[in-house]
């Protein structure tokens, strides 16, 4: 009967090998019409043009700049909101607020992106009238309220990791709680809140259904958080549900796609575990 | 003569504190921090709020008997989920009888037999990398292995098998946690009594583990009931007039027919799609109180 558990163990390394096969295999057609580096520098995206283009860049651009957004604005909160949990929020708030931050993690993400193309998008255009429906601005600020919980709850995690005598120390030195927080809670939490950062940007980078809804799908090379973009998730669905033929190079691309995001994120997350490992104290 | 310096006196915390008997200024700069920190928590949950009432308000008009009972439709006011609610509860419980007993024994096996070697901590690893991919990358799986490769076709089962490899990960790093928590005296006992491995994983860790074990299902099946990307790149049928009767069938699911309502220009479909939301949040919380239900259930019976 052992064997039987082994192999059930064993189903997650079949998974992995599969996902690395299968991507390279899929990809490889495309790599011998499209050389691989032209793929990874060039900076137009017309795959369904004649003649057509194959550079990734604008694709990784406007993944990078929704995530971005994202990430500034769920660190910015998450941190606070940690810093409040772990430092201010008496017990009782805390066992009542921790539930309600959770379920935002929860929701799926296409409510998430209905939100913000629905929603949010309507409203910016009130304060932005020049920007168009699909827009990165309002799919980075709505992903950025769905990577904020894990921000928090991971961050929370390393404070409270942070032995009470520490802060013991710094109040019989006359600290305020606001400098016991800032100068001895995080600096010492610090390897944990920065990965908290790094693996939330990367749940950032693989979020499909916000990009696809309210990002857009025009493969823009920019920095204007106010225009439409493509994100790599965005392309690949909407690639998906298009006409592309299977077996044709419009196909092929998903998987050169999908290659780039699995490379990123999967460099992000070990990135991630790593810096948990390496930075954060430990204490007796 | 040099003059010899104190550290402490020239410390810059020192002078600063020197500087700064103003001790007022620092209370007002804790109190001003103290409702920054309240404020961005009050940002997160009022966020939650307005999402919600937004969904509510838009789809409250929609949702009726019918909604459940019809098939989308060109009418707004005749459209409906069935197609996606069958279909997502067909892939939810083909996909929760595939991965209870693989994440679980996964956990099993990791916990009370696998020996600390390379071999599990190269499974450990793969465990925790296979919980960062993205969704999508396993729908691109799913779709290469099961669609095309096993000759399977976009059907539940397809579906099913690709859902399976997206939660395991959460399921068996669940049970391995909950399987941890039980203490070792636990097992010392039973072994003392004579028992065998099998029988005191059997009796003794897993009762004890059950509580963890299922949160952790509950949470996996929540999260496999809301994605769309890989179920898009599965399925990729958007509008559906039938619902699957079986596992060869042809399906969709709830979040790729809200998607698909969502990205309508036309207001009164948009607000078709708030209300498959609704259904949607519904079978949520719905599992998620039986989650907690069974959870209090079974600490009750052990203490």
């Amino acid at each position: 009967m052992v064997w039987a558990l082994k192999l059930a163990a064993l189903i997650s390394v079949v998974t992995t090998i599969s996902i690395v096969v299968i991507l390279i295999r899929e990809s490889i057609p495309f790599f011998r019409e499209i050389p691989i580096w032209d793929f990874l520098t060039g900076t137009t995206w017309t795959p369904n043009f004649n003649p057509a283009s194959f550079g990734v860049l604008p694709l990784i651009g406007g993944t990078l700049l929704v995530a971005v957004i994202a990430g500034v604005t769920a660190v910015v909160f998450g941190l606070a909101s940690a810093i409040f949990l772990s430092e201010y929020a008496p017990d009782k708030l805390r066992r009542i607020i921790k539930p309600i931050l959770e379920i935002l993690a929860g929701i799926p993400t296409v409510v998430y992106g209905f939100f913000a193309l629905t929603f949010l998008s309507p409203q910016l255009q009130k304060i932005f009238p020049e920007m168009i429906v699909f827009n990165a601005l309002s799919a980075g600020l709505v992903m950025g309220l769905m990577i904020m919980p894990m921000i928090s709850t991971l961050s929370e995690d390393a404070m409270l990791a942070v032995p009470r005598s520490l802060r013991d120390g710094a109040y019989a030195l006359g600290a305020t709680k606001f400098e016991v927080a800032m100068k001895v809670v995080v600096p010492a939490a610090l390897g944990g809140i920065v990965a908290s950062f790094i693996l939330a940007l990367s749940r950032a980078i693989g979020e499909t259904m916000i990009v696809t809804l309210a990002a857009g799908a025009s493969p823009n090379m920019t920095f204007n958080p106010l225009e439409s973009i493509q994100a790599m998730t965005a392309y690949i669905v909407q690639t998906t549900l298009g006409e592309a033929a299977h077996g044709s190079i419009q196909f092929q691309t998903i998987f050169a796609v999908g290659m780039v995001l699995f490379v990123m994120t999967l460099a992000m997350n070990i990135v991630g575990r790593i810096v948990v490992a390496r930075w954060s104290e430990k204490y007796e | 003569m040099s003059t010899v310096t104190d550290p402490i006196e020239n410390s810059s915390d020192v002078r600063r504190s020197r500087n700064d008997r103003n001790m007022g200024f620092r209370r007002l700069r804790d109190a001003f921090f103290y409702l920054l920190f309240l404020s961005s928590i009050l940002v997160g949950i009022g966020a939650l709020i307005v999402l919600l009432t937004d969904v509510f308000i838009s789809g409250f008009r929609f949702l009726d008997l019918d909604f459940l009972r019809n098939f989308p439709s060109r009418h707004a006011d005749q459209s409906g989920i069935r197609a996606g609610l069958v279909g997502s509860l067909w892939v939810i419980s083909m996909t929760a009888a595939f991965t209870i007993p693989i994440g679980v024994g996964a956990a099993i096996y990791l916990e009370e037999f696998a020996s600390d070697n390379w071999f599990k901590r190269i499974i450990q690893l793969n465990i925790a990398n296979l919980a960062g991919v993205p969704s999508i990358i396993y729908g691109l799986l799913g779709f290469a292995v099961f669609v095309t490769a096993f000759g399977l076709g976009r059907v539940v089962l397809a579906g099913a098998l690709t859902l399976t490899l997206l939660v395991l990960p959460i399921v068996i790093i669940a049970s391995q946690e909950a399987i941890k928590a039980v203490p070792d005296s636990f097992r010392a006992g039973g072994f003392a009594l004579g028992a065998t491995r099998w029988q005191v994983v059997k009796t003794i860790v897993l009762p004890q583990a059950i509580p963890g074990i299922m949160s952790g299902i509950i949470l996996a099946m929540s999260r496999a009931i809301g994605e769309s990307a890989p179920m898009i790149a599965i399925s990729a049928l958007v509008f559906l007039t039938f619902s699957p009767a079986g596992p060869f069938d042809r399906f969709t699911v709830m979040p790729i027919q809200i998607f698909n309502w969502a990205a309508e220009p036309d207001h009164d479909i948009r607000d078709v799609a708030a209300a498959g939301i609704i259904v949607l949040l519904v079978v949520l919380l719905t599992m998620n109180a039986g989650a907690i239900y069974i959870r209090n259930k079974f600490q009750k019976r052990r203490d």
